[in-house]
């Protein structure tokens, strides 16, 4: 493939994947400039791609539902969700892998909204071309992608809060009245930051301490 | 307040400082470091003895220099901890000792030292807050000329019952009472010259809620005030402004150009009123500068320990600005009050009890899981030659060069940034999620058709990859032939991969992070600039033209810089010829060659 050394564990010896692509309209939102049927179509002959096809919205109950029962159905083993960014849905979607058996880890996501309908309203050609080419990316990437699993470490039960203004205090004395133990750090001989000097405020000019 | 000094589960430590952290989310250890007070918190009973026989007096910072106090002093009297301290600067040092023999319950120590303290916590609470804005640059103000005219923390404390005049107003010049008052709105705020380009928020009603403890006590009194417009947007806010001006209180648009003072220390305030056209003279016996807030001077210092981010405004950057208002991207780090912003004291009480909900959520379980985006050393091919151990910013990597045992990751420790396997030079490194074989099969992608026309971006999870997100919801325009391959940290981005992707016909290709000083994995960035250095000096020596590699750092809040990054590499590609592509694949493939032939 390439003249490079890539760094590869002895393990990573896969068999053939099995994809489902879901190409989301995001109701219009992708599927006004992006052609979603076309690039579900497309794809759909591609090495490893079991299932591809377009949905109206995947992150919906329904949505979810329609991937989760393909995976059931045709053994899906890795997930490319077309739809908005990862940053705001990659969390949801692992999820809906779990939920179906598979590890979370085996989903990709192209970013078809964020990064492509809504950047390029006006061209819905150049768009559609571009959607195409994320999506084949995003097939190439899970094909590689290994399943992982999270470590369970565990959480210190106490707070450093830094400045006892009233911003501070306030977060410390909720803290501990909820039977966490806080540190409060402040740089100055006393707490109380800028109200302490104040003496009347508003809205309710009393006094401010 | 008090509460704070007596809560059993709240430890507090004032005079103090955080001077390190390590660790990550549910595991952070920091050390702190408490300065001495030479007074003993816990036995000091405030009775004041020994500030009585000191001889030294030093202007009162808490009522900003208007009233005096001496080298051992309490702040003021409701402080907590109740204890006075000795300024060891001021101090005439031991030979005087009057303090210590004054004191019945000897908690004097002149011995005491500065103390270094480490704790451990599961999360952190970042509540800096503010400081006001320092009006001496703004001289057309004469705030460093003229003594009558104030900041409006000066005047919070004249006009305060425990202050310097016990409440009564007094222009400081003559001590004299103004029967007349003017006040400046938005010194520091709302310019592109001096200050900060943002509104402070609490200015405006902090000068309303001045016109009506004026007007209660000095009904008579003339007060004008000069600004740009009112902002009174919270509850109640409106009410208050109306009952200042039913009182008589005038407000005048328009700021003031410039400030005299008169023979009898009146002040002469010149000012084009904005409703007439007009310049208009008024004279005022005093004047009070309505000052906006910064950020709190160690914000950078506490940012970098950190590796927070900060909005061009200098303060914090939430996760999301509308939905997660109190989260650092930072998992474990939550922010509360005007360290994230201005507010007032309402809101800033608000952001309080929601980072401390926002913390609970986080602890309550007494476990977290951690992202298994980490790195793994292949030890077979490890030459424990030690770089991966040297780059990565968490420390997470032990290799003993001497003993030439392979490198180890403590992927707790490791937070993923990839840095690590872009620099071993042996491959050794796996950095899951993220890994070679995956990346280059991104590329390879991306170029297998019309290459030439293709614009390859490497983004940063955190910033670069955010700014384009928002370039998205901003439905800014830029060209279709853009790609974008997502990794965690742009010092990922290994060397490999640039002359993988110029080996496949890229003709230009765009390396984008957080700005150097906003990285979200410390500075894992600076590799990354190093190294694009490194491959743009192999490139020109190669004769591939070194500009069809860029480098630029754009931030989450970067929408508008992305796409105009994203016009100019669109500029640089259509100056790269078919010919000039075809000359680099021609260099690139001697060059492999002769590298295989040399073994
Ligand atoms: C002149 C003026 C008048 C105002 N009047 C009103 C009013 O009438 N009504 C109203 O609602 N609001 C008013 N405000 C706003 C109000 O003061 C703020 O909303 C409030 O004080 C913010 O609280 P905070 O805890 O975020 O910050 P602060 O009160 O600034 O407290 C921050 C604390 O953190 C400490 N600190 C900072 N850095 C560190 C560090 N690195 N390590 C340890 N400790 C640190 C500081 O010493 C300080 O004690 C006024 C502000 C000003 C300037
Ligand atoms: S609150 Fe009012 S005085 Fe303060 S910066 Fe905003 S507009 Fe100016
Ligand atoms: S950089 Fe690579 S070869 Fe060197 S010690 Fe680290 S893993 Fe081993
Ligand atoms: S991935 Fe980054 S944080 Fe993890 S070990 Fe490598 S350099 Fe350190």
């Amino acid at each position: 493939m390439t003249e490079i050394s890539i760094a590869t564990k002895m393990s990573d010896t896969r068999q053939t994947a099995r994809i489902g692509v879901y190409v989301c309209r995001c109701g219009l939102n992708i599927a006004k400039t992006v052609d979603c049927k076309k690039v579900a179509e497309d794809i759909s002959g591609t090495d490893d791609v079991i299932v591809s096809k377009d949905i109206t919205y995947a992150c919906s109950e329904p949505g979810q539902m329609e991937i989760q029962e393909d995976i059931l159905e045709h053994g899906l083993d890795r997930v490319v969700v077309a739809s908005c960014s990862p940053r705001l849905h990659e969390p949801t979607f692992r999820r809906m892998m779990l939920k179906a058996g598979l590890n979370p880890y085996l989903l990709e996501m192209a970013n078809l909204r964020e990064q492509c309908s809504w950047v390029h309203i006006h061209e819905p050609e150049a768009a559609t071309q571009k959607a195409e080419d994320l999506v084949k990316m995003s097939v190439a990437r899970v094909r590689l992608l290994s399943p992982l699993t999270e470590q369970v470490l565990p959480m210190i039960k106490k707070t450093l809060v830094i400045g006892a203004g009233v911003a501070g205090i306030q977060a410390a004395l909720d803290l501990a009245d909820n039977g966490y133990e806080v540190f409060l750090v402040e740089k100055n001989p006393s707490v109380g930051g800028t109200m302490a000097q104040l003496d009347k405020t508003f809205p309710t000019m009393d006094c401010s301490i | 307040m008090a509460d704070a000094g007596r809560h059993p589960d709240i430890k507090l430590h004032t005079m103090s400082e955080v001077v390190s952290v390590k660790g990550y989310v549910g595991n952070f250890e920091v050390k702190l470091v408490k300065r001495a007070r030479y007074v003993l918190e816990k036995e000091c009973t405030a009775c004041g003895e020994c500030a009585k026989v000191c001889p030294v007096v030093f202007p009162d910072e808490f009522n900003v220099g208007l009233s005096s106090r001496k080298a051992v002093y309490i702040p003021f009297p409701q402080a907590v901890p109740s204890s006075y301290l000795i300024n060891m600067d001021e101090c005439m040092g031991r030979g005087c000792s009057k303090c210590l023999d004054s004191c019945d319950k000897k908690c004097i120590n002149f011995h005491a030292s500065d103390e270094e303290i480490t704790v451990k916590v599961g999360s952190i609470v970042v509540a800096t807050g503010l400081e006001p804005y320092d009006p001496r640059p703004m001289d057309e103000y004469g705030y460093t000329r003229f003594e009558n005219v104030v900041t409006s923390l000066e005047f919070e404390r004249i006009v305060n019952a425990g202050g310097p005049t016990k409440g009564s107003l007094i222009r400081p010049k003559d001590r004299k009472r103004p029967k007349s008052v003017g006040f400046i709105q938005c010194v520091g705020s709302r310019s592109k010259r001096k200050g900060g380009e943002y509104c402070s928020n609490i200015c405006c009603m902090n000068t309303i809620k001045g016109t009506l403890v004026l007007k209660e006590h000095y009904p008579d009194i003339e007060i004008k005030v000069f600004y740009i417009d009112i902002r009174a947007f919270g509850k109640g806010f409106e009410d208050l402004y109306n009952r200042s001006r039913s009182l008589g209180v005038q407000y005048l648009r328009g700021l003031p150009g410039s400030v005299e003072e008169l023979p009898d220390g009146t002040m002469r305030v010149a000012v084009e009123n904005i409703a007439t056209g007009r310049i208009e003279f008024h004279d005022l016996e005093m004047l009070v500068l309505a000052i906006g807030m910064k950020p709190s001077s160690g914000t950078q210092k506490l940012q970098e320990m950190l590796g927070l981010q900060l909005t061009p405004d200098g303060f914090y950057l939430e996760a999301h600005p509308k939905l997660q208002p109190v989260d650092a991207a930072t998992r474990g780090i939550f922010y509360a009050g005007c360290a994230e912003g201005p507010k007032d004291i309402k809101e800033s009480v608000t952001q309080g009890s929601a980072a401390a909900a926002r913390a609970i959520r986080l602890m309550h379980k007494g476990t977290i899981s951690s992202e298994p985006i980490t790195s793994e050393v292949i030890a077979d091919h490890c030459k424990s030659c030690g770089i991966c151990a040297e780059v990565c910013p968490y420390n997470a990597i032990t290799v003993d060069v001497k003993k030439k045992t392979p490198a180890i990751v403590n992927t707790a420790a490791c937070a993923g940034c990839g840095t690590c396997a872009a620099e071993c030079k042996f491959g050794a490194i796996v950095m899951n999620h993220f890994t070679d074989e995956q990346i280059v099969s991104q590329i390879n992608t991306l170029l297998a058709e019309k290459a030439q026309d293709k614009i390859l971006t490497f983004a940063c999870n955190w910033c670069s990859y955010a700014g384009a997100d928002y370039a998205g919801v901003s439905r800014l325009q830029y060209p279709a032939n853009v790609r974008i391959i997502r990794t965690m940290c742009s010092g990922r981005v290994d060397e490999k991969f640039i002359w993988h992707a110029f080996e496949k016909g890229a003709p230009v290709v765009l390396v984008s992070g957080c700005h150097i000083g906003d990285c979200h994995y410390i500075d894992a960035n600076r590799w990354t600039e190093k190294r694009v250095e490194k491959i743009r000096r192999k490139m020109e020596k190669r004769g591939i033209r070194p500009e069809r590699l860029q480098l630029e750092w754009i931030s989450a809040a970067e929408g508008i810089r992305f796409a105009k990054v994203m016009e100019k590499m669109e500029e640089l590609r259509r100056s790269v010829s078919a010919e000039e592509i075809a000359e680099t694949l021609k260099i690139l493939k001697e060059k492999s060659l002769k590298e295989k032939q040399g073994g």
